[in-house]
């Protein structure tokens, strides 16, 4: 436990910094006093309104996605034992964008507010039963990232078909630019609205901890060690899906996050699955964070989606995983 | 009797029956060899009895049938030491033993003093302080072994049971490993049932032998009654020449049965 604090905090650090950063940075540049001024209400009326109306919900959902991500990507690691498990790889995220998309295909948000998380949690809970139930019959790396290849292209192509018979072009617009994955011009309802499911999910996952804990043994020792099996993938799968879904409906698709971010941690606090959740929570925070503002401050003519910025650094990432894990095999 | 025992244990996997009408005793205070040739049905014997494959039948701890697979209050009584030895994530060999403290400890609570002194004893057992903090992938089988091991008697529980607990390991620890079950047994009153294959290792080990094919019990009694059976040659179709060096009791395979010379008047015993 000792060990973890000084990380923790320089992790928190990382994220603060990031965060006050992206409040600061932006159309118009700021001072960390104005922002400061603007947060707390009184200063000049319109950094005021910038501050608090258009960079703060963006840079609250930027922790609240990010930390969503990456623990989800710790837990879904530490169930299916394996460290290249990733929501976002294995199509778990892409099922919630799926089920993003069918409510806005139906036009479902007219309906109610959380028409549009509660379809993304539901996609997300089905590819990761799925993936699961594969999983059980057929262990192994190989079969689970080809089974979520798998399900990740059926997921896209039923996104493509809900794209190709969109009612209107208004709403296929809607949806292209929803996908491309980005927390820019988000409200704090949007802030406020995931919330809830962040925190049931969250608390979820953080209860699995000693189970993922006694998966290091393997599943039938686990089970000898008191372990109900049954009941820690149920609530690792809800976990995920209420964390993953949730963060992609506000958010769309922002992949590799899941996966960078505990791997990040490990070297610092160690390999058990416990002592990397709350790490890589905070972890994944400060990286979409950091990333949201890299991608406000690069100099192209339309801003880059902080989506297209992680896949873009993650993908070699993942590449570089796969090489090292090829060649230490036997 | 007190220690553990099965009644009419059964177990049907995939329409195929693996174990049948298996009963038998294990008790306190000794340790209990199951022998037989490969596919007799040793493994999903234990594996049901460990609570990880459901089974038909009764298994019960002093008399009182053990509680629901999966539960902590079955694994504070029951231990189990698989032939598989993976180990998923490269944490040290002191954090895979302490994971041995899981049945033990509340849900929100953290190992305590009493804990970590029985993880220390247990390292100390298994002679594997030496690499305590050494991640457990970098170690040799033996040690990693060893480490698993440590891992079932961190838990203190009233039956243990090992599947091939010496396999990976070379003559002196498989002396000492089996030494130490047998410690734990007579010093704790334990209950220890382990599978083995080396039949010298189990005369010399084991007070009884259970001796298994089929999926079937073919005899069980004190070890050197089953060893001395005719039943012995036939079950594994090999004849034995039995013996001893400097009074340990050696059993070694001589040659291969033919089929159609599965007869008990075939044994042989030489000493």
């Amino acid at each position: 436990m000792s060990a973890r604090v000084p990380v923790v905090m320089a992790v928190l650090a990382v994220g603060l910094v990031g965060a006050l950063a992206g409040l600061m940075i932006g159309y118009v540049p700021y001072g960390p006093l104005t922002v400061l001024e603007g947060l707390a209400g009184f200063g000049d009326p319109v950094a005021t309104a910038i501050v608090r109306e258009v960079r703060l919900p963006r840079t609250l959902l930027a922790l609240e996605v990010g930390a969503a991500l990456g623990l989800a990507g710790a837990a879904l690691q530490g169930l299916l034992r394996n460290p290249l498990a990733e929501p976002g790889l294995i199509g778990v995220s892409s099922s919630a964008a799926l089920g993003a998309v069918i409510a806005f295909h139906f036009g479902l948000m007219a309906w109610a507010d959380w028409a549009l998380p509660a379809t993304a949690i539901l996609g997300a809970a089905t590819t990761t039963l799925v993936l699961l139930l594969i999983a059980r019959r057929a262990p192994g790396t190989l079969t689970l990232i080809l089974s979520g290849i798998a399900l990740s292209s059926l997921a896209g192509a039923l996104t493509s078909l809900a794209l190709n018979l969109a009612p209107n072009p208004y709403a296929l617009n809607e949806m292209v630019l929803w996908l491309m994955g980005s927390i820019k011009d988000r409200s704090m309802d949007e802030v406020v609205l995931v919330l809830p499911f962040l925190l049931v999910g969250g608390t979820l996952l953080l209860a699995t901890a000693r189970g993922l804990n006694a998966l290091t043994l393997g599943e039938e020792t686990a089970q000898t060690l008191g372990i109900h099996l049954g009941r820690l993938r149920a609530l690792v799968i809800l976990g995920i899906a209420l964390v993953v879904g949730a963060a992609v409906s506000v958010s769309g698709a922002i992949g590799f996050v899941g996966l960078v971010v505990p791997h990040m941690m490990r070297p610092f606090v160690g390999h058990q699955p416990s002592r990397l959740l709350i790490p890589s929570a905070l972890g994944g925070a400060a990286l979409v964070t950091v990333a949201d503002t890299l991608a406000r401050i690069l100099p192209t003519h339309q801003e880059v989606m902080v989506g297209v910025l992680t896949a873009m650094l993650g993908a070699p990432f993942f590449l570089t995983l796969v090489l090292r894990q090829w060649r230490t095999m036997p | 009797m007190t220690g553990l025992a099965t009644e009419d244990v059964g177990v049907r996997v995939g329409g195929r029956s693996l174990v049948d009408g298996v009963s038998l005793e294990a008790p306190r205070g000794a340790v209990t060899g199951v022998i037989g040739p490969n596919g007799a049905g040793k493994s999903t014997l234990l594996r049901a009895i460990a609570g990880v494959l459901p089974h038909a039948g009764r298994v019960t701890l002093d008399g009182a049938p053990l509680p629901r697979p999966g539960s902590r209050t079955r694994a504070r009584l029951v231990g189990y030491l698989p032939q598989c030895q993976d180990v998923h994530w490269p944490v040290t060999a002191r954090r895979a033993v302490e994971l041995g403290r899981l049945p033990h400890l509340g849900p929100w609570s953290s190992l305590s003093r009493a804990d970590t002194a029985e993880v220390d004893a247990a390292l100390t057992k298994t002679d594997s302080t030496r690499f305590a903090d050494a991640t457990v992938t970098t170690l040799s089988g033996g040690e990693r072994a060893r480490v698993l091991l440590a891992r079932v008697l961190a838990a203190q529980t009233a039956v243990v049971l090992a599947d091939e607990p010496v396999a990976a390991l070379d003559p002196g620890h498989q002396l000492a490993v089996m030494e130490m079950l047998r410690d734990e047994a007579r010093a704790e009153r334990r209950a220890v049932v382990v599978v083995l294959h080396d039949l010298s290792l189990a005369a010399r080990a084991c007070e009884h032998l259970v001796l298994m094919d089929g999926g079937r019990v073919v005899m069980a009694g004190p070890a050197d009654e089953v060893l001395g059976s005719p039943w012995l040659d036939r079950t594994y179709a090999v004849q034995f020449g039995q013996g001893h060096v400097r009074s340990v009791p050696v059993v070694t395979p001589v040659r291969r049965l033919e089929a159609g010379e599965h007869r008990p008047e075939e044994h042989r015993h030489a000493s």
